[in-house]
Protein backbone atom coordinates (compact mmCIF):
# COMPACT_ATOMS: atom_id res chain seq x y z
CA UNK A 1 0.00 0.00 0.00
CA UNK A 2 1.11 3.57 -0.49
CA UNK A 3 0.86 6.33 2.11
CA UNK A 4 -2.44 7.59 0.80
CA UNK A 5 -3.79 4.05 0.75
CA UNK A 6 -2.74 3.46 4.35
CA UNK A 7 -4.62 6.53 5.51
CA UNK A 8 -7.71 5.51 3.57
CA UNK A 9 -7.56 1.96 4.91
CA UNK A 10 -7.34 3.14 8.52
CA UNK A 11 -10.18 5.64 8.19
CA UNK A 12 -12.32 3.11 6.38
CA UNK A 13 -11.72 0.56 9.13
CA UNK A 14 -12.71 2.95 11.90
CA UNK A 15 -15.79 4.29 10.14
CA UNK A 16 -17.04 0.87 9.09
CA UNK A 17 -16.72 -0.59 12.59
CA UNK A 18 -18.52 2.34 14.20
CA UNK A 19 -21.30 2.26 11.59
CA UNK A 20 -21.86 -1.46 12.08
CA UNK A 21 -21.80 -1.02 15.85
CA UNK A 22 -24.40 1.75 15.84
CA UNK A 23 -26.54 0.03 13.23
CA UNK A 24 -26.35 -3.28 15.06
CA UNK A 25 -27.21 -1.70 18.40
CA UNK A 26 -30.24 0.18 17.09
CA UNK A 27 -31.53 -2.84 15.19
CA UNK A 28 -31.03 -5.16 18.17
CA UNK A 29 -32.61 -2.72 20.61
CA UNK A 30 -35.78 -2.14 18.62
CA UNK A 31 -36.12 -5.80 17.64
CA UNK A 32 -35.59 -6.76 21.28
CA UNK A 33 -32.81 -9.19 20.47
CA UNK A 34 -29.34 -8.96 21.98
CA UNK A 35 -28.20 -11.83 19.77
CA UNK A 36 -29.22 -9.95 16.62
CA UNK A 37 -27.05 -7.01 17.62
CA UNK A 38 -24.06 -9.30 18.10
CA UNK A 39 -24.61 -11.03 14.75
CA UNK A 40 -24.83 -7.76 12.84
CA UNK A 41 -21.70 -6.47 14.55
CA UNK A 42 -19.78 -9.71 13.96
CA UNK A 43 -20.75 -9.62 10.29
CA UNK A 44 -19.55 -6.04 10.16
CA UNK A 45 -16.19 -6.96 11.69
CA UNK A 46 -15.68 -9.75 9.13
CA UNK A 47 -16.62 -7.46 6.24
CA UNK A 48 -14.29 -4.73 7.50
CA UNK A 49 -11.49 -7.27 7.81
CA UNK A 50 -11.97 -8.38 4.21
CA UNK A 51 -11.98 -4.82 2.89
CA UNK A 52 -9.26 -3.06 4.88
CA UNK A 53 -6.63 -5.66 5.67
CA UNK A 54 -5.61 -7.24 2.36
CA UNK A 55 -3.48 -5.23 -0.02
CA UNK A 56 -6.15 -4.36 -2.58
CA UNK A 57 -5.12 -2.43 -5.73
CA UNK A 58 -7.38 0.53 -4.96
CA UNK A 59 -5.16 1.27 -1.97
CA UNK A 60 -2.24 1.78 -4.31
CA UNK A 61 -3.52 4.59 -6.53
CA UNK A 62 -0.77 7.00 -5.52
CA UNK A 63 2.26 4.76 -5.81
CA UNK A 64 5.60 5.91 -4.45
CA UNK A 65 8.00 7.25 -7.05
CA UNK A 66 11.06 5.08 -6.64
CA UNK A 67 14.23 6.26 -8.32
CA UNK A 68 14.70 4.84 -11.85
CA UNK A 69 17.64 2.36 -12.08
CA UNK A 70 19.20 4.24 -15.03
CA UNK A 71 19.42 7.36 -12.86
CA UNK A 72 21.46 5.49 -10.27
CA UNK A 73 24.24 4.76 -12.68
CA UNK A 74 24.64 8.44 -13.48
CA UNK A 75 25.35 9.24 -9.84
CA UNK A 76 27.69 6.58 -8.45
CA UNK A 77 27.89 6.08 -4.74
CA UNK A 78 30.98 7.80 -3.25
CA UNK A 79 33.76 5.49 -1.97
CA UNK A 80 34.62 5.56 1.71
CA UNK A 81 38.44 6.06 1.95
CA UNK A 82 39.02 6.60 5.69
CA UNK A 83 41.31 4.07 7.40
CA UNK A 84 39.54 2.63 10.39
CA UNK A 85 41.65 0.39 12.63
CA UNK A 86 39.98 -2.87 13.19
CA UNK A 87 39.70 -3.98 16.75
CA UNK A 88 40.96 -7.43 17.62
CA UNK A 89 38.02 -9.52 18.75
CA UNK A 90 38.65 -10.80 22.27
CA UNK A 91 39.15 -14.52 22.40
CA UNK A 92 36.82 -16.41 24.62
CA UNK A 93 37.61 -19.87 25.86
CA UNK B 1 -0.49 0.63 8.74
CA UNK B 2 2.85 -0.54 7.56
CA UNK B 3 2.00 -4.18 7.27
CA UNK B 4 -0.73 -6.75 7.25
CA UNK B 5 -0.14 -7.62 10.92
CA UNK B 6 -0.26 -3.97 11.97
CA UNK B 7 -3.64 -3.40 10.33
CA UNK B 8 -5.02 -6.67 11.67
CA UNK B 9 -3.97 -5.74 15.20
CA UNK B 10 -5.43 -2.25 14.94
CA UNK B 11 -8.73 -3.59 13.64
CA UNK B 12 -9.03 -6.28 16.29
CA UNK B 13 -8.26 -3.92 19.16
CA UNK B 14 -10.67 -1.28 17.93
CA UNK B 15 -13.40 -3.84 17.32
CA UNK B 16 -13.14 -5.23 20.84
CA UNK B 17 -13.11 -1.75 22.40
CA UNK B 18 -16.27 -0.87 20.49
CA UNK B 19 -17.85 -4.13 21.65
CA UNK B 20 -17.14 -3.17 25.27
CA UNK B 21 -18.77 0.22 24.71
CA UNK B 22 -21.81 -1.42 23.10
CA UNK B 23 -22.25 -3.72 26.09
CA UNK B 24 -21.98 -0.81 28.50
CA UNK B 25 -24.66 1.12 26.61
CA UNK B 26 -26.85 -1.98 26.45
CA UNK B 27 -26.60 -2.35 30.23
CA UNK B 28 -27.37 1.34 30.68
CA UNK B 29 -30.47 0.99 28.55
CA UNK B 30 -31.93 -1.27 31.25
CA UNK B 31 -32.48 1.82 33.39
CA UNK B 32 -35.20 2.97 31.02
CA UNK B 33 -37.32 -0.05 31.81
CA UNK B 34 -39.98 0.73 34.43
CA UNK B 35 -41.24 -2.64 35.65
CA UNK B 36 -44.63 -3.26 37.26
CA UNK B 37 -44.52 -6.70 38.85
CA UNK B 38 -47.32 -8.14 40.97
CA UNK B 39 -47.50 -11.12 43.24
CA UNK B 40 -49.71 -12.88 45.73
CA UNK B 41 -49.08 -15.61 48.30
CA UNK B 42 -51.67 -17.67 50.14
CA UNK B 43 -50.84 -20.06 52.97
CA UNK B 44 -53.27 -22.89 52.50
CA UNK B 45 -52.31 -25.16 55.32
CA UNK B 46 -49.86 -25.54 58.16
CA UNK B 47 -48.79 -29.17 57.74
CA UNK B 48 -46.94 -29.44 61.01
CA UNK B 49 -45.45 -27.15 63.59
CA UNK B 50 -43.08 -28.47 66.22
CA UNK B 51 -40.18 -27.76 68.48
CA UNK B 52 -37.21 -29.79 67.36
CA UNK B 53 -35.16 -31.80 69.86
CA UNK B 54 -32.24 -29.37 69.45
CA UNK B 55 -34.45 -26.51 70.65
CA UNK B 56 -35.39 -24.75 67.41
CA UNK B 57 -38.92 -24.35 66.08
CA UNK B 58 -39.82 -25.70 62.69
CA UNK B 59 -42.94 -25.31 60.57
CA UNK B 60 -44.00 -26.80 57.27
CA UNK B 61 -46.71 -25.17 55.17
CA UNK B 62 -48.44 -25.52 51.82
CA UNK B 63 -48.79 -22.35 49.79
CA UNK B 64 -50.04 -20.93 46.52
CA UNK B 65 -47.49 -18.55 45.04
CA UNK B 66 -48.55 -16.51 42.04
CA UNK B 67 -46.72 -13.66 40.35
CA UNK B 68 -46.49 -11.71 37.13
CA UNK B 69 -42.86 -10.71 36.56
CA UNK B 70 -43.07 -10.25 32.80
CA UNK B 71 -42.36 -6.51 32.90
CA UNK B 72 -38.95 -7.18 34.44
CA UNK B 73 -37.59 -8.71 31.22
CA UNK B 74 -35.68 -6.49 28.78
CA UNK B 75 -33.65 -7.32 25.67
CA UNK B 76 -30.63 -7.56 27.95
CA UNK B 77 -32.09 -10.05 30.44
CA UNK B 78 -30.64 -13.53 30.71
CA UNK B 79 -32.85 -14.84 33.52
CA UNK B 80 -34.67 -13.75 36.65
CA UNK B 81 -33.90 -15.48 39.93
CA UNK B 82 -36.86 -15.26 42.30
CA UNK B 83 -37.20 -16.44 45.87
CA UNK B 84 -39.84 -16.21 48.60
CA UNK B 85 -38.65 -15.38 52.11
CA UNK B 86 -40.55 -15.38 55.38
CA UNK B 87 -39.50 -12.33 57.37
CA UNK B 88 -40.20 -11.67 61.01
CA UNK B 89 -38.84 -9.98 64.10
CA UNK B 90 -37.86 -11.69 67.35
CA UNK B 91 -36.52 -10.50 70.65
CA UNK B 92 -32.99 -11.55 69.76
CA UNK B 93 -32.93 -10.55 66.04
CA UNK B 94 -34.46 -7.43 64.54
CA UNK B 95 -34.87 -9.26 61.22
CA UNK B 96 -35.07 -12.95 60.45
CA UNK B 97 -35.27 -13.98 56.80
CA UNK B 98 -35.92 -17.60 55.96
CA UNK B 99 -36.00 -18.59 52.30
CA UNK B 100 -38.90 -20.94 51.65
CA UNK B 101 -38.84 -21.35 47.88
CA UNK B 102 -36.86 -20.21 44.86
CA UNK B 103 -36.82 -20.61 41.12
CA UNK B 104 -35.19 -19.45 37.95
CA UNK B 105 -37.27 -17.88 35.21
CA UNK B 106 -35.39 -18.24 31.93
CA UNK B 107 -37.72 -16.30 29.62
CA UNK B 108 -40.52 -13.78 29.59
CA UNK B 109 -43.10 -16.42 28.65
CA UNK B 110 -42.51 -18.24 31.94
CA UNK B 111 -42.61 -15.12 34.10
CA UNK B 112 -46.33 -15.27 34.82
CA UNK B 113 -46.80 -18.27 37.07
CA UNK B 114 -49.01 -19.89 39.69
CA UNK B 115 -47.60 -22.70 41.77
CA UNK B 116 -48.98 -24.84 44.53
CA UNK B 117 -46.20 -26.17 46.71
CA UNK B 118 -44.94 -26.94 50.17
CA UNK B 119 -41.93 -24.97 51.27
CA UNK B 120 -38.87 -26.10 49.31
CA UNK B 121 -36.51 -25.20 52.13
CA UNK B 122 -37.13 -25.77 55.80
CA UNK B 123 -38.61 -22.99 57.86
CA UNK B 124 -36.50 -23.25 61.01
CA UNK B 125 -36.12 -20.58 63.64
CA UNK B 126 -33.10 -19.71 65.76
CA UNK B 127 -34.77 -20.69 69.00
CA UNK B 128 -38.43 -21.23 69.75
CA UNK B 129 -40.01 -17.94 68.78
CA UNK B 130 -42.48 -18.99 66.15
CA UNK B 131 -45.64 -19.55 68.17
CA UNK B 132 -48.22 -16.87 67.31
CA UNK B 133 -45.54 -15.06 65.33
CA UNK B 134 -46.62 -12.43 62.75
CA UNK B 135 -44.54 -12.65 59.60
CA UNK B 136 -44.31 -11.14 56.12
CA UNK B 137 -43.92 -13.10 52.94
CA UNK B 138 -41.51 -11.18 50.73
CA UNK B 139 -40.94 -12.10 47.11
CA UNK B 140 -37.39 -11.10 46.12
CA UNK B 141 -36.00 -11.16 42.61
CA UNK B 142 -32.69 -10.60 40.88
CA UNK B 143 -32.82 -9.63 37.21
CA UNK B 144 -29.63 -11.11 35.79
CA UNK B 145 -28.48 -9.35 32.63
CA UNK B 146 -26.71 -10.71 29.58
CA UNK B 147 -24.16 -7.96 30.17
CA UNK B 148 -23.77 -5.31 32.85
CA UNK B 149 -25.61 -4.40 36.02
CA UNK B 150 -27.94 -6.71 37.94
CA UNK B 151 -31.12 -5.23 39.41
CA UNK B 152 -32.76 -6.60 42.53
CA UNK B 153 -36.05 -5.68 44.16
CA UNK B 154 -38.88 -7.16 46.19
CA UNK B 155 -42.57 -7.10 47.06
CA UNK B 156 -43.58 -7.35 50.72
CA UNK B 157 -46.84 -9.10 51.55
CA UNK B 158 -47.97 -8.71 55.14
CA UNK B 159 -50.60 -10.29 57.25
CA UNK B 160 -49.44 -13.82 57.96
CA UNK B 161 -49.43 -15.42 61.37
CA UNK B 162 -48.31 -18.76 62.74
CA UNK B 163 -50.53 -20.79 65.05
CA UNK B 164 -50.62 -20.39 68.79
CA UNK B 165 -49.58 -23.93 69.62
CA UNK B 166 -47.55 -26.75 68.15
CA UNK B 167 -49.36 -29.25 65.96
Amino acid sequence: MDWEGQKVAEQLMQIMLVVFAIGGFITGYFMGSFQLMLFIYAGGVVLTTLITIPNWPFFNRHPLQWLDPSEIEKHPKPQVTSSISKKQPSKKK
Amino acid sequence: MHSFGYRANALLTFAITILAVMCAIASFSDNFNSPSPTSQVQVLNINWFRNKPDGDDEVSMTMNISADLQSLFTWNTKQVFVFLAAEYKTRKNSLNQVSLWDGIIPAKEHAKFYIHTTNKYRFVDQGSNLRERDFNMTLHWHVMPKTGKMFADKIVMTGFRLPQAYR
